[in-house]
């Protein structure tokens, strides 16, 4: 097919997932933040507040977008679409799954296939911070300039222990394409323990997750790390003076980096799309057999329910929950849809990590937080690139 | 594909060409501008300037050592960022002003 | 194709170049200066050196100019006073600017030997590993000095900018 319209499909349908995605990103973590503080979270619009995202969408599209008159016209404009425009770029380059054939076309899960993957993501992730040191500056407002300046400090200081976490794996993989970083993690040891990054020969890279997850929270600006946010302490940080769309920009700009980062967690760290035992085990079956176990547990509910409204809603999810168990039974679609499972999984687990440390953690004072990243974490980092190079060199051949 | 006016291809002395016109740009903006800050940023985009030409010629040369002395350049332009800008928030502290004409002499 | 791309980030390139040094205020002068070094990263990956277009985003766009936008924010800087050159400045300026640049682009096109056109894949050493293979071989002495000048680098700028404690 012509490349051009390959690219505009897959570009069509990237954009609407990770658009739903982000919507409902945000549904997900006010439901866990609520279970976990005892409480049930947005329940009114539509079964189970799943419509919610839909109206705070068009709550903030029909908001007054007000120009304060004391802002930097041009900079105030500049600084959201910045922000948002370079943490959805970051989605081009991730892989989502393997080469695939669809109707005769042979064509990688991803956007582009680049040389150089892991580069792009940390020059577009240094660039983003152009968006808040700009929001925060243009807003003529000591509180919003405060909270730019140490919201873009936290992010570049915190992005050098997160490259030091990127370049350990990278020295095993000896490769910058996320294609091949994944493709080298489908081996298994003794048959069934996967070689993911975290379990890779020669140096297991356990210690580079926790440091590239630290980071990664403190590079996203969130939860331990969002005192340039909080509305306690900063009145709202560097998004004072934004209002409706402007200021959906900057959220939707954070859950598109928090995505950004969980994906390259799972590429260099968990192994991508490929499963945690091999397929003569039997993990061709866990999609279904998951999906099938939450459609019972839907009836299960449904049969004692705790509202009356669930008499009806939780017999219809279980039913969809079975389809798409079924779904995952049908070998002609499961070259596709097993690995988007696995790497759809594993994206959600570390989602999920983000959203349950912040029910969970108080936050950083700002010292701490720079002293945290400068003394401990790049240090750290340090140790285990000298660790991972030294182990490299006395295994190679 | 209509005919156009200039080749299909980029000859290299585009390149060259561009890069001069940076670099014009950038010495302008040295003489002339009175804030440290944007004489300094002229500095930079001389430096920028000069990459390019680099990376045109190793291109043409068909050799990565011109990538290798852009990259070197990259380098000593962000430690000297680093110290100038350093003497810069000195001079401000010391001084209270930014232009280059009234930080002329070391007597305050 | 190729040519179309150069024109249009070329204009881009001098247009932020202009914009550089015409602007009164330092924060326009240095988001400027990042336009530019975005459409140098362009042209470097069509130069077939991609290790160096990333260095440049990762570096001077992602670091360096982030600091010069700090320093910016942090000084407070406000608009330069606008004193008008003196007028054989003014005439001469603008007109000498644009003879060097002729005199350069003639001395390019006779000068050099015609070659090749610039063709998007053309040159295929500027990867990753053959740059990391010559950088830690034959050019290992420069790349240790300049760490070692990174490093005073740091030390410098510390003692400089830090606060005097009373």
């Amino acid at each position: 097919m012509n490349f051009y319209l390959l690219s505009l499909i897959k570009t069509a349908i990237v954009v609407a997932v990770l658009m739903h995605t982000l919507a409902y990103l945000q549904w997900i973590e006010r439901k866990v933040i609520a279970h976990v503080q005892l409480r049930v979270g947005p329940r009114r619009v539509g079964p189970h507040g799943l419509l919610q995202p839909l109206a705070d969408v068009i709550k903030l599209i029909t908001k007054e977008g007000m120009l304060p008159s004391h802002v930097s016209t041009i900079f105030y404009l500049l600084a959201p679409f910045i922000a948002v425009t370079f943490a959805l770029i970051s989605i081009a380059v991730i892989p989502f799954g393997p080469v695939i054939e669809v109707g005769g076309v042979r064509t990688g899960m991803e956007l582009t296939d680049l040389d150089i993957g892991v580069l792009f993501i940390l020059a577009i992730s240094g660039l983003g911070v152009y968006g808040v040191a700009l929001a925060g500056w243009s807003s003529n407002n000591k509180y919003s300039l405060l909270g730019g300046l140490r919201s873009s400090a936290q992010m570049i200081s915190y992005e050098l222990p997160m490259a030091l976490a990127i370049a350990a794996p990278l020295l095993i993989f000896n490769t910058l394409n996320f294609r091949e970083i994944v493709a080298k993690q489908g081996f298994y040891y003794a048959k069934f323990i996967p070689n993911w990054g975290i379990f890779h020969s020669p140096f297991p890279q356990i210690l580079a997750f926790l440091v590239f997850l630290i980071a990664a929270f403190a590079e996203t600006n969130r939860v331990p790390f969002d005192l340039p946010e909080a509305e306690n302490e900063l009145v709202a940080g560097f998004h004072t003076e934004y209002s409706s769309m402007k200021f959906a920009a900057f959220f939707m700009a954070e859950y598109a980096n928090m995505v950004t980062v969980s994906c390259v967690a799972t590429l260099l760290f968990l192994g991508g799309w490929q499963p945690p035992f091999p397929a003569e085990y039997g993990s061709k079956y866990i999609p279904s057999l998951v999906h099938a176990a939450a459609g019972l547990l839907c009836f299960y509910h449904a049969a004692n329910p705790a509202r009356p409204l669930d008499r009806i809603t939780l017999p219809v999810f279980g039913v969809l929950s079975l389809g798409i168990a079924g779904l995952f039974l049908i070998p002609a679609v499961q070259p596709i849809l097993l690995p988007l499972f696995w790497f759809g999984a594993k994206t959600g687990a570390i989602l999920f990590l983000f959203i349950w440390v912040r029910a969970t953690l108080p936050r950083f004072r700002y010292d701490q937080l720079m002293r945290f990243a400068w003394l401990f974490l790049f240090p750290l980092g340090m140790l285990n690139l000298l660790a991972t190079s030294l182990a490299v060199a006395l295994t190679a051949k | 594909m209509p005919a156009l006016p200039f080749p299909a291809e980029t000859p290299l002395t585009w390149y060259l060409v561009l890069s001069a016109i940076l670099f014009a740009l950038g010495v302008a903006g040295f003489l002339f501008r009175r804030n440290i800050i944007t004489v300094f940023i002229s500095i930079e985009l001389m430096l920028n300037a000069v990459n390019l030409s680099f990376v045109s010629f190793s291109y043409k040369l068909k050799q990565n050592d011109g990538h290798i002395f852009s990259f070197f350049v990259m380098v000593v332009a962000a430690a000297e960022a680093a110290v100038g800008l350093a003497i810069i928030l000195t001079v401000f502290k010391n001084r209270q002003t930014l232009e280059i004409d009234e930080v002329s002499s070391l007597k305050d | 194709m190729n040519s179309i791309l150069f024109l249009i980030l070329a204009a881009i390139a001098v247009g932020c170049g202009i914009n550089v040094v015409l602007q009164t205020h330092p924060i326009s002068s240095a988001l400027s200066l990042v336009g530019v070094m975005g459409a140098l990263a362009v042209f470097y990956l069509q130069l077939g050196g991609e290790f160096i277009a990333a260095a440049q985003l990762i570096v001077y766009a992602g670091a360096v100019m982030v600091l010069f936008v700090f320093v910016i924010m942090l000084l407070g800087a406000g608009k330069e006073r606008k004193t008008k050159p003196r007028i054989w400045v003014r005439w001469a300026g603008p007109p000498l600017l644009i003879f060097f640049v002729g005199a350069v682009a003639y001395v390019l096109e006779t000068g050099l030997p015609p070659s090749a056109p610039v063709r998007f894949g053309g040159f295929d050493g500027g990867t990753v590993e053959a740059i990391g293979a010559r950088l830690f071989t034959e050019y290992l002495l420069p790349f240790e000095v300049t760490s070692l000048l990174i490093l005073i680098a740091i030390a410098g700028a510390i003692v400089l900018a830090r606060k005097e404690i009373d």
